[in-house]
């Protein structure tokens, strides 16, 4: 989930509220009720200075602000409440405080549409650009620093790094239109980018990124590419080369009164979204507040798109369906004023039974009726909605093998043995090598992407998450009779995925003497409770052992089981490399059997 | 001074009381006397102590005269004895135990027993014990069972990219769907059954909409769909028997499960990747939000908490969704108990469910009550081969409810 930091006393005045502190609810309990409500959770209650002490160490934060600054925890899919001006508009509108305002595309005053160029090249490697112009801006340095965060946040979530939307914003005063969006290969490419003090090849740049703390994650976007993109002007002026960086002539500053947005893109809708946001979060700063100037997309193709969309769309609710969906009796115009603070402005149609809802586009996560109703919920309140009991009668159900499992799980305990809970995922040393068996025999699922060799393979044997166990628990007195009955995971092509899960049960003795005769107990103890005979002449009803080898158990002490005709598991003293290999030191009998059959 | 015993002693101490003094002038000393009257306390003292009236001397100086042997102090205790109640002229040992010949002879009507000591502990009986955690999923099975709820086959870790995310609506761009967080699966690699109209329909909604949404707007790949991974959540099963109930005559359902998840997500002393979701859902027609806060309630309820604060959240298949938050009487504190919400109609309807036909769903982990109940702060003393046995054989009935 997005956090967004913002300054509480900046907060407050924007709020035009004062939060005053009461007796039992401070100032930040209160905004912290009132963002619950809405959706949002305060986080965390910091200064700039603790949170740069937090991340890079106390000497780097000296002289940083102590004001207070509140960490807000975003829904992942607002992205219009990712910075402090769409906070502010957000929960001035829930208040009722504030209408919601109407966002606009408009034609330049004077002078012509800007343009932007699409060549083909592009096509090699991201297709699709957007563009606008916030016309008359005026920054201050908080309004400033929040434009190049909002930047950052789209970035990092919607943007999914910069891989799918990179963004670039400019002076417009310090460049002239038409602008090119081109690919071209990188030593092509050269510019004085932002923050440098001379001209670098693109080729040059990606080296001297590659140690740069924020943008060396983003070079790969790019960097094997044949062609890099690029943006220039009319005079070869590079804008920006996206993703990676803009130039620094057309940087912006506090000074800028124009600015000129650019979003190249692998997924367009996102582009839009993107630009969208940015608008409406910072049009209100504008001279004409809440409007844009459109810009003119020219694709390789032909054909000619005007940005930003900024689109309205009108959806249609049925009174009575939102107020089922929700558990609430709300007539139409209360419906409509519910949706209103939510900044859907809405009006209750001709036929009084229908609310049509006008979605704006800082609202791009109402994609469906339901997130409609969703917002009349929280516009209502959660916890002011009347609790209901569904009237769905059923009868219960077990899954018949976790039915099974527990009534063995209890007789094993009842039968003096420690149950205990391990990890699926292991190591491939863990079911192979330390079992005197080769990794490659073993149809075992692999993980494509462990951090660690703890999650190599999900496991095919029980065995040893309990030898584990018992390597942890040296301190605690002999025997120990431990016992686990779960999932083992075994590759199998005949099934779905390729994979399924194998209900076991293990149990092991491990004291001075080994304790085969015990575990052999504990064996015809199940079979007695499943009411499998044993079976003196070795046919296919009742269960019997037979000798078999195997590399993880002593030789001449480890059998098969064998239940109803069908190998079911094996049973025997395990072999000393073994004991060796998991740390142990004294001597160990286990069995290993698949309960499945006997569901 | 060599020749007469104690002459040292005795020559020091008049020296330290100034009876005598010694000048060395050329050749030998010469001691001298040096007042004309002493007194002796020492021997003052010890006349007094012989004459019976030792308070006269104070402790410290019975203390110095212990020192210097002068004086001993010997304690001498003594007891007046006389009959009690019991005596007797003979002594019998007592008994410990009454055996069987005791009781075949009668002879234990004559014999005293010694009594218990009731203050020390018994014999501890022989038993084995079950898990800690899986104590406590026992107890959240009979809740579920109470309220006529079904349980799911959720016995598949491996799941399709597929079931686990696109047929719940999450798009394939989505974070959660990042390697970062999810365990990918090199073999076997990818799933390739799926049924086909189904596949299509989904196909559709996440990139054009339809039913009522807008879509996604992105490029649908089937390539996504069909890589394998570890389950992150039990809501893939519950996407397979919400479907494989929209392909018969529709009937209303309740279903459960309590069974493990994975997350690729960084470790700490709270988060492993794999643990238990505990997931329950309700399908039926016209299902509403204020039911899902009254189940929520009456699911809580039997887990002894009865206040319950519920904030609008986010995600990706659920639309309301809301957190549950409960008050935690001991911690004095709103606390997060578990996710929840109503399935979105672009998961339900490819499906083939009733249109009118809504499922209301919530989740929880099951470490985290535990945690919070035996007072557990690292969760790897509950779960993974560093259990300390010695808990599990010490843990309690558990008994949710208080």
């Amino acid at each position: 989930m997005p956090i967004i930091g913002v300054k509480r006393d900046l907060l407050f005045k924007s709020l035009g509220q004062e939060y005053i502190h009461f007796l039992f609810s401070s100032a930040d309990d209160q905004f912290s009720d009132l963002c619950f409500e809405f959706g949002l959770e305060l986080d965390e209650v910091t200064t700039e200075k603790q949170m740069i002490t937090n991340e890079q160490g106390a000497e780097q934060s000296a002289g940083a602000s102590e004001d207070i600054v509140y960490r807000i925890e975003i829904p992942a899919n607002r992205y219009d409440l990712l910075c402090l001006e769409g906070l502010v508009l957000g929960l001035l509108v829930f208040q009722g405080k504030l209408s919601p305002p109407r966002y606009k595309a408009v034609t330049p005053e004077k002078g012509s549409v800007q343009k932007l160029i699409v060549t083909p090249a592009t096509k090699l490697i991201r297709p699709y650009a957007v563009a606008a112009v916030l016309r008359n801006i005026t920054f201050n340095q908080d309004s400033y620093k929040s434009f190049i965060d909002l930047q950052d946040k789209l970035h990092q979530n919607i943007c999914r790094k910069r891989s799918l939307v990179a963004i670039g914003t400019h002076d417009l005063d310090t460049v002239v239109g038409p602008f090119t969006y081109d690919a071209k290969p990188p030593s092509d490419i050269k510019f004085q980018a932002l923050n440098q003090d001379k001209e670098y090849t693109a080729t040059e740049l990606m080296d001297l990124y590659s140690t740069h703390a924020q943008l060396k994650q983003y070079l790969h976007i790019i960097k094997d590419s044949p062609v890099y993109p690029i943006i220039y002007d009319k005079n070869g002026v590079v804008l920006s080369m996206p993703p990676i960086i803009n130039g620094n002539h057309s940087r912006i500053t506090l000074n800028t009164r124009n600015v000129f947005i650019e979003c190249t893109a692998l997924d367009l809708t996102k582009a839009k979204i993107v630009l969208d946001t940015l608008i409406c979060m910072f049009s209100q700063y504008c001279i004409d507040k809440y409007t844009a100037e459109c810009c003119e997309v020219l694709l390789p193709d032909g054909t000619v798109t005007r940005y930003p969309e900024l689109a309205y769309r009108e959806e249609v609710v049925n009174i009575q369906k939102t107020n089922t969906y929700i558990g609430i009796s709300e007539p139409a115009d209360k419906i409509a004023k519910l949706l209103t603070k939510m900044c859907l402005k809405s009006e209750v149609a001709n036929s009084e039974d229908q609310v049509i809802v006008e979605v704006p586009p800082s609202r791009h996560d109402v994609i469906h009726a339901c997130d409609i109703y969703e917002d009349v919920a929280v516009s209502y309140g959660y916890n002011n909605i009347k609790k209901t009991i569904p009237k769905t009668a059923t009868i219960g159900a077990q899954f018949p093998l976790n039915k099974l499992s527990d009534q063995l799980r209890e007789q094993i305990a009842q039968a003096g043995f420690t149950e205990v809970l391990t990890f699926s995922l292991c190591s491939r040393d863990d079911i192979a090598t330390k079992l005197g068996r080769n990794i490659n025999d073993i149809p075992a699922v692999h993980i494509s992407n462990p951090k660690t060799l703890e999650f190599q393979v999900a496991r095919t044997t029980l065995v040893p998450g309990l030898l584990k166990t018992l390597a942890a628990n040296k301190k605690m007195p002999l025997p120990m009779k431990l016992f686990e009955v779960s999932d083992v995971v075994i590759r199998d092509e005949t099934a779905e995925v390729g994979a399924r899960n194998e209900r076991r049960g293990c149990a092991l003795n491990c004291n001075r003497t080994p304790g085969f005769e015990i575990i052999h107990g504990l064996l015809d103890r199940l079979m007695q409770l499943l009411e499998i005979p044993r079976s003196s002449n070795k046919d296919m009803t009742g269960y019997y052992l037979q000798a078999v080898d195997d590399p993880a158990y002593f030789p001449q002490r480890c059998a098969e089981v064998v239940a109803n005709g069908q190998v079911i598991g094996i049973m025997g003293v395990l072999h000393p490399d073994v004991i060796m290999k998991f740390e142990l030191t004294h001597p160990v009998a286990c069995l290993e059997i698949n309960i499945e059959p006997f569901v | 001074m060599q020749a007469i015993p104690n002459a040292r002693v005795g020559f020091s101490k008049a020296m330290s009381s100034g009876w005598i003094t010694v000048t060395k002038n050329a050749g030998e000393p010469i001691v001298a006397r040096k007042v004309d009257d002493i007194k002796d306390t020492v021997r003052d003292h010890l006349q007094l102590i012989l004459a019976k009236s030792p308070d006269e001397v104070t402790d410290e100086q019975k203390q110095e005269y212990k020192k210097r042997k002068l004086l001993q102090e010997v304690v001498t205790k003594s007891f007046l004895l006389g009959k009690g109640k019991n005596f007797a002229t003979s002594v019998e040992k007592p008994e410990t135990e009454l055996t069987q010949e005791m009781i075949a002879s009668g002879s234990w009507k004559e014999k005293n027993f010694k009594p218990y000591n009731l203050d020390s502990l018994g014999i501890s009986p022989e038993r084995g014990h079950l898990h800690t955690l899986l104590k406590v999923r026992d107890q959240f099975r009979q809740i579920f069972l109470e309220m006529g709820f079904s349980e799911m086959p959720t016995n598949n870790f491996v799941e399709s990219s597929f079931w686990n995310f696109d047929a719940l609506f999450q798009p394939q761009q989505h974070p959660a769907r990042d390697a970062h967080d999810t365990f990918f699966i090199s073999e076997p690699k990818l799933s390739t059954k799926f049924p086909s109209d189904y596949l299509e329909r989904v196909r559709r909604v996440h990139s054009e909409g339809g039913y009522g949404s807008q879509g996604y707007g992105y490029e649908w790949k089937i390539k996504e769909a069909q890589k394998n991974l570890l389950r992150t959540h039990t809501t893939a099963v519950s996407a397979r028997m919400l479907y494989q109930l929209a392909q018969k005559e529709f009937h209303p359902a309740k279903y459960f499960s309590i069974d493990r998840v994975f997350r690729n997500e960084t470790l700490d002393a709270t988060h492993l990747a794999e643990f238990y979701q505990v997931e329950g859902l309700i399908v039926d027609h016209n299902l509403t939000l204020g039911d899902l806060i009254g189940t929520l309630y009456e699911f809580f309820k039997k887990l002894g908490i009865s206040q319950l604060n519920f904030k609008p959240a986010y995600n990706p298949y659920t639309e309301p969704s809301m957190e549950i938050f409960c008050y935690h009487t001991g911690l004095h504190k709103w606390i997060e108990v578990g996710n929840s919400g109503v399935f979105r109609p672009e998961m339900l309807l490819p499906m083939g469910l009733p249109e009118d036909v809504n499922v209301i769903a919530w989740g929880l982990s099951l470490e985290r009550p535990t945690m919070i109940k035996y007072g557990l702060n690292n969760i790897r003393d509950l779960v993974g081969p560093r259990v300390n046995i010695q808990m599990v054989h010490d843990n309690p009935i558990c008994r949710l409810e208080k």
